[in-house]
């Protein structure tokens, strides 16, 4: 992806602290090249790049890398892991490893697809929030205040089961409801923007309200944005398989890391049977680990404040 | 300070609508119908159609809203569907466990987090730090349902030293003692998440601190790092912290539902995942009613301590 002409004369509220900025940037190309180097100093970000591309990897080879059918029943019931079976076999006689790689489709589709919705909702409420302010902004705020009120998983899991349990519905749910946060940022983001002399001078010369808001000001948000994307990647892939577990999220005979630990609610499994989730649990660890070491990195290397 | 209070309260009143409308709809708009229980081989038409009216299914959805938004101004949550008690009744009964478990895991997860915040700011970049950050990205990462799973196995199946689940030994009648061993587990899980998030709010709050000027006169002084610290630094980073609190209420409530249902725990995040099974509309609304009305309280609270605590805060 490309980051626009991003001046970094701004001041830019990250996690709502208005940091001033020592940086002058002439162009983009530098800008890039300046997070790439911070970034890649940060050894534990690093760290979860590479542990978050395996993933990616494995997400989209895993029909490739699976050597069996994972809605196939073909091994016996839960079977301890073998040389056929290397982490044996689940309740119904499905090959564990293979329905571990598919999983990754899963939680990656789940955490890309539900951030992307709510980063286009929460940008766009947040942006006419901030931009037109008055009453437009204070509606808007309300209604990020009444969806903050509801505990998060608590909603979520009564739309869930209203709407039909279902890897479509968990995304779509996840993705209309996460949006508050970002459009709280990009409302505080906005409203820091619009105040300077180069938007007013966009104003002046007419250009249209749209083309100010979205090429003008938003840029400048990018960067706020992705690091809470980021993040919100991570929570939303512990969302699904907090839900999945609860029976109220992806279905079976569909793999998700989730509803591989939904047999360990019995103690005989958790006991006797610990291939069962053990795998599942470490995946989903892993992917949210790394991924969160992203965001960490990202959010360093995007700071304004920090001189390195 | 009085009318920041009052100001504070009444925008807090349209919220509370727009939660109640909200929750009254998502929850009326579903496509199942809790009549759907009650059909059997058995059931005629005729038995369905009165069933509704008696519900009070058939009136048009906003009457239903202010029937019951009416109704719950006076404290009437209305009937459970499934086992005709009152809602109320089969809500305020989960209260007390959950609260009691969720006030443990927020106890356990300060107690845990100031110290070693505050140590991993006083020795930022030393391998400590290093240590405690990785591990506050751990128990921020880990889902609570895994970590829960796991410590059951360790704790009750392996070294069989704590049970697996419920709030007292089934056939006791429960008491302190017991209450609290089988607390220990659920809490500190549920404690654990919070906590990995919190040593990070600490760790940078303190260290903003730690760069002021009035920690280098303390220190001119002549007074002991550890007073410098510990009084003069921890007083002032714990500030921005009380608004962390606020802001941890809902996750706490969210991570209650998943921990109470592997560890049995009979509060109201297991009433929420048997109502939403047996299609309990009443008990659901209230669950979730109540939920948002502790959220919105508990961000009250905290806008009043922080004005409270500084003064420096503009009440408008």
């Amino acid at each position: 992806m490309s980051i626009p002409n991003v001046k970094m004369d701004t001041d830019l509220p990250v996690n709502n602290v208005v940091i001033p900025v020592q940086e002058q940037l002439g162009n983009e190309e530098s800008y890039l090249k300046l997070i790439t180097k911070r970034f890649f100093k940060h050894k534990l970000a690093v760290g979860g790049l590479i542990i978050f591309s395996l993933m990616v990897l494995i997400a989209v080879f895993a029909p490739v890398i699976a050597p069996h059918n994972p809605y196939s029943v073909d091994g016996e019931f839960a079977a301890p892991p073998s040389a056929v079976n290397i982490l044996g076999t689940d309740e119904v006689g499905r090959d564990l490893f293979s329905r571990l790689l598919y999983a990754a489709r899963v939680s990656l589709s789940v955490g890309v697809g539900a951030v992307a919705i709510y980063v286009a909702i929460g940008t766009i409420l947040g942006a006419i929030a901030g931009y037109f302010g008055k009453w437009v902004d204070m509606v808007i705020m309300r209604i990020t205040d009444i969806f903050m009120s509801f505990p998060y998983l608590m909603v979520i899991l009564v739309l869930v089961s209203i709407m039909g349990p279902s890897l479509f519905n968990v995304i779509l749910v996840l993705g209309l409801l996460g949006w508050p946060s970002i459009a709280r940022l990009v409302r505080g983001c906005v409203l820091t923007i619009k105040e300077m002399d180069y938007v007013k001078a966009g104003v002046a010369l007419g250009y249209s309200t749209p083309k100010i808001v979205f090429q003008h000001i938003l840029p400048n948000c990018i960067a706020p944005i992705l690091v809470n994307a980021t993040f919100g990647i991570a929570s939303a892939i512990i969302m699904e398989a907090s839900l999945s577990f609860l029976g109220m999220g992806v279905q079976p005979p569909t793999a998700s890391w989730g509803n591989m630990l939904n047999e360990a609610q019995s103690i005989t499994v958790l006991a006797t049977q610990p291939w069962l989730w053990i795998p599942p649990g470490v995946m989903i660890l892993l992917a949210v680990l790394s991924i969160n070491f992203m965001g960490d990195g990202l959010r360093d290397a995007m700071d304004p404040k920090s001189l390195k | 300070m009085f009318q920041y209070i009052i100001r504070r309260l009444l925008i807090a009143i349209p919220v509370l609508l727009g939660v109640t409308v909200f929750n009254f709809f998502i929850i009326n708009l579903a496509p199942g119908n809790p009549v759907d229980m009650y059909i059997n081989p058995d059931t005629t038409q005729a038995d369905i159609d009165a069933k509704k009216e008696a519900l009070g299914l058939n009136d048009p959805i906003y009457i239903q809203y202010f029937r019951w938004l009416g109704n719950l101004l006076q404290g009437d949550f209305g009937f459970s569907y499934t086992t005709y008690e009152p809602v109320l009744d089969l809500v305020l009964n989960r209260v007390g466990p959950t609260l009691l478990l969720m006030s443990t895991a927020l106890i356990i997860a300060y107690i845990i987090a100031i110290p070693i915040g505050i140590l991993s700011a006083t020795k930022q970049y030393s391998w400590i730090d290093y240590l405690t950050t990785t591990f506050s990205f751990l128990g921020v990462s880990i889902p609570n349902f895994f970590l829960g799973l796991g410590s059951i196995y360790v704790f009750a199946l392996v070294l069989n030293i704590l049970p697996t689940g419920g709030m007292f030994t089934l056939g006791s009648n429960g008491g302190f003692a017991d209450t609290l061993f089988h607390l220990i587990m659920p809490a500190a899980i549920l404690g654990t998440a919070i906590a990995g998030s919190t040593v990070r709010y600490v760790r940078s709050s303190m260290l903003e601190v730690l760069g002021q000027d009035y920690l280098r006169t303390a220190r001119a002084k002549g007074l002991k790092e550890f007073i410098v610290t510990n009084k003069h630094g921890l007083k002032n980073a714990l500030i921005p912290i009380i608004t962390i609190i606020g802001m941890e209420i809902p996750i706490l409530i969210g991570g209650a539902v998943v921990t109470e249902q592997i560890f049995q725990w009979p509060g109201l995040g297991q009433l929420t995942i048997q109502s939403i099974s047996s299609r309990d509309y009443p008990t659901l609304m209230a669950i979730n009613f109540i939920a948002a009305l502790a959220v919105l309280f508990s961000n009250l609270i905290t806008d009043i301590l922080y004005a409270v605590v500084d003064p420096r805060i503009k009440y408008n």
